[in-house]
């Protein structure tokens, strides 16, 4: 009796250290190394729930999703039209000072939108192997970019590869996130209100996700994603389970990518390359499938390596040779790839793999397969 | 009428390099039932490295630095099939799918960047190395370089038929696709049918690069991953794991596409342009999977246990 109230108790603490420590977090980074890099917290963390729903389509139910940062955009476009002056240009006579709803009314939109997207990609593809999905998901990616890039004309929906700006800044009540606040006597500027209006999100996404992986839904994802066969054996509709983890990471997906949109402020087609969905899938994958604390760490690792690399290889790289023979952008690409194979052979499970996945990827011999 | 006409040339002349490209898919498909995500990037390598090599044999005669190049193309493609394979691939024959997709996504990333490290992010002018007359044929145009393509396309591939279906190395290339464990038994060394496999896919991306690259007299290092979907799509539409279907399904994707982007801007009165051009192949793809999931000439379902 002691003993499980001590234990309840010492649970309870560590969630109180690390809320408070995450509360902190911003002022931390503000005072020790800046205002940039506050910025580039607030996208790792954008990056980090981009993950986490790449994490229930591909670490949960094994499907890999190569096109997932469509999704992203089809989120970032929903509130860049329905919350900038953008609209008034296409149809001048219908919105003449453009579209501007509140963000919470578009979040629940795009993510059924997405959520609606992914059914319809997925409802064809799913029925088959995996390896078609990746190809069909990578086409579904271009065909968005080409789609946003190209819609300018004859109906200027999309403004093409310009893209979209002056979005409105989330606001909250009448708080607007785009300038800087005094709260409960506490000053702070729009980058600390963009980190905790993220972190509320990703921890919502931790929670489901954390919900999902134990219920009756998640032990069929990972029963799919071990033997499908096995799976479908015992009474497990796998078609329409694996339809729904499509569904939800694009739902994800979608959310991230409004929020993205009203942080930035601007869209454009740039931002969805191919590179950007295997960036997150590196992320998944590197942190370890399936397992949530892996995924953060993956996403936090991936998202920061960047902006290290920009500050560590160019100087070093003058001083050496006194010119850049490597920019950090490509580099970072090389690393990727490097570090997707390299994983792969020596540590399938990811950096920081959960107990299940690792047991399921290290028995090497599987049964026979061809025949 | 000539639009007609010109817009089935050059969807021969596209359609016959997607399918030298899906013959690499499908044959490694077949054998190993692996998607080899990197192929594409393996016929930007080709092009690229005949590029360099005739930009440094620029003093010589044509008719040696072109073979010279196109030699150098291919064994350089080769030795990187082999790599790959052996690398990416061999470890982990027998680990969960998702595990050698993964690995291929990452070679076919590493080496987009090692090109773009190496060449830049320019486009380079492949060079124009033998006149290139144009030819009539009622209205519509084909110049020399596009029949060559045609011909010497339809020249591998009946070379490959040979190959796989007369000689005692494809009879084995045939007999892993069927069941490796029995062909083991049989005393055929997989490991190197694998390989050759490998090296054969990508001597046909070597010169699928060259041909690409001398028809439109532009390389660069992002050629492949586009180039590579297409081919796959192609593959896929014949029937995956079929090499004749390649053939086929190549041909009718370059048809499709071309004729689709001559069309697109009647059809849609004006709304969608050729710049959709690149859509056609994906819509195609995911109609089949819908459809005919085994493709055209694929008897084999799709989804094995």
């Amino acid at each position: 009796m002691q003993n499980a109230r001590e234990v309840v108790f010492r649970r309870l603490n560590k969630r109180i250290v690390l809320i408070a420590v995450l509360l902190l977090l911003p002022f931390a980074v503000d005072a020790l190394l800046g205002r940039g890099w506050l910025r580039i917290v607030d996208f790792a963390m954008l990056y980090i729930m981009l993950a986490l729903g790449l994490n229930i389509v591909v670490g949960y139910a094994g499907l890999l999703d190569l096109g997932y940062i469509a999704f992203f955009a089809v989120g970032a476009y929903c509130y860049a039209l329905s919350a900038s002056p953008h609209l008034a240009i296409a149809f001048p006579r219908l919105f003449p000072d453009g579209v501007h709803l509140s963000i919470f009314i578009v979040l629940p939109v795009s993510a059924l939108l997405a959520g609606g997207m992914g059914v319809l990609l997925g409802a064809p593809t799913l029925k088959l192997r995996g390896d078609y999905l990746a190809i069909v998901t990578l086409g579904f990616g271009e065909i968005i970019r080409i789609f946003m890039n190209n819609l300018n004309a004859p109906l200027n929906l999309t403004n093409g590869p310009q893209g979209i700006s002056r979005i409105d800044p989330i606001s909250i009540a009448g708080i607007s996130l785009n300038a800087t606040q005094r709260i409960f006597g506490f000053t702070l500027p729009s980058v600390h209100l963009y980190f905790y209006l993220f972190l509320f999100f990703a921890g919502l996404v931790v929670f489901v996700s954390q919900r999902l992986e134990r219920s009756r839904i998640g032990r069929a994802w990972m029963a799919i994603r071990e033997d499908e066969i096995a799976a479908s054996a015992m009474g497990i509709n796998t078609r329409n389970l694996k339809l729904l983890a499509f569904a939800m990471g694009a739902a994800f997906g979608g959310i991230s990518g409004t929020l993205f949109a009203g942080f930035q402020g601007f869209v454009s087609p740039e931002s969805f390359s191919l590179m950007e969905s295997v960036m997150v899938l590196c992320m998944v994958v590197l942190g370890g499938m399936g397992h949530i604390y892996g995924v953060i760490l993956g996403g936090l690792l991936l998202a920061l390596l960047p902006e290290l690399l920009r500050h560590s290889v160019v100087p070093v790289q003058q001083a050496l040779f006194g010119k850049t023979i490597i920019d950090p952008e490509s580099l970072r690409m090389l690393l990727f790839g490097f570090a997707l194979i390299l994983v792969m052979l020596y540590r399938p499970a990811g950096l920081w793999p959960s107990r299940v996945r690792r047991r399921e990827l290290s028995s090497d011999e599987r049964p026979n397969e061809s025949a | 009428m000539e639009i007609f006409l010109q817009q089935i040339i050059n969807g021969l002349v596209q359609g016959s390099v997607y399918a030298l490209v899906a013959l690499g898919y499908t044959m490694v498909y077949g054998i190993l039932g692996l998607i080899n995500f990197a192929h594409g990037e393996v016929v930007m390598m080709g092009a690229m490295v005949a590029l360099s090599a005739l930009s440094v044999m620029a003093g010589l005669p044509p008719l040696v630095s072109l073979p010279l190049s196109l030699f150098l193309a291919i064994s350089v493609c080769m030795a990187l099939g082999y790599g790959i394979e052996r690398i990416a691939y061999r470890p982990l024959r027998h680990a969960p799918r998702l595990a050698p997709l993964i690995t291929a996504i990452g070679v076919s990333i590493v080496l987009q960047n090692l090109a773009m490290l190496i060449w830049g992010r320019d486009y380079h002018s492949f060079p124009q190395l033998f006149a290139n007359h144009a030819h009539r044929i009622g209205g519509a145009i084909i110049n020399d370089i596009q029949i060559v393509i045609v011909v010497a396309a339809f020249l591998m591939m009946a070379g490959l038929m040979l190959v796989v279906h007369r000689t005692r190395l494809g009879r084995a290339m045939r007999a892993v696709a069927e069941n490796q464990h029995a062909a083991q038994l049989m005393g055929v060394d997989v490991n190197r049918v694998v390989s050759i496999t490998f090296m054969i896919g990508s001597a046909l991306a070597a010169v699928a690069g060259v041909m690409v690259s001398a028809n439109y007299g532009l390389a660069h290092y992002y050629m492949g991953f586009l180039l590579g979907l297409k081919a796959f799509t192609a593959a896929v539409l014949g029937g995956i794991g079929n090499l004749r279907g390649a053939m086929l399904g190549g041909l009718l994707l370059g048809l499709i596409e071309s004729l689709g982007a001559g069309y697109i801007g009647d059809i849609t009165g004006g709304f969608m342009g050729s710049q959709y051009q690149d859509v056609f192949a994906f819509l195609v793809l995911i109609a089949v999977l819908i459809f005919r999931p085994s493709g055209l000439l694929g008897e084999r379902l799709a989804e094995r246990a």
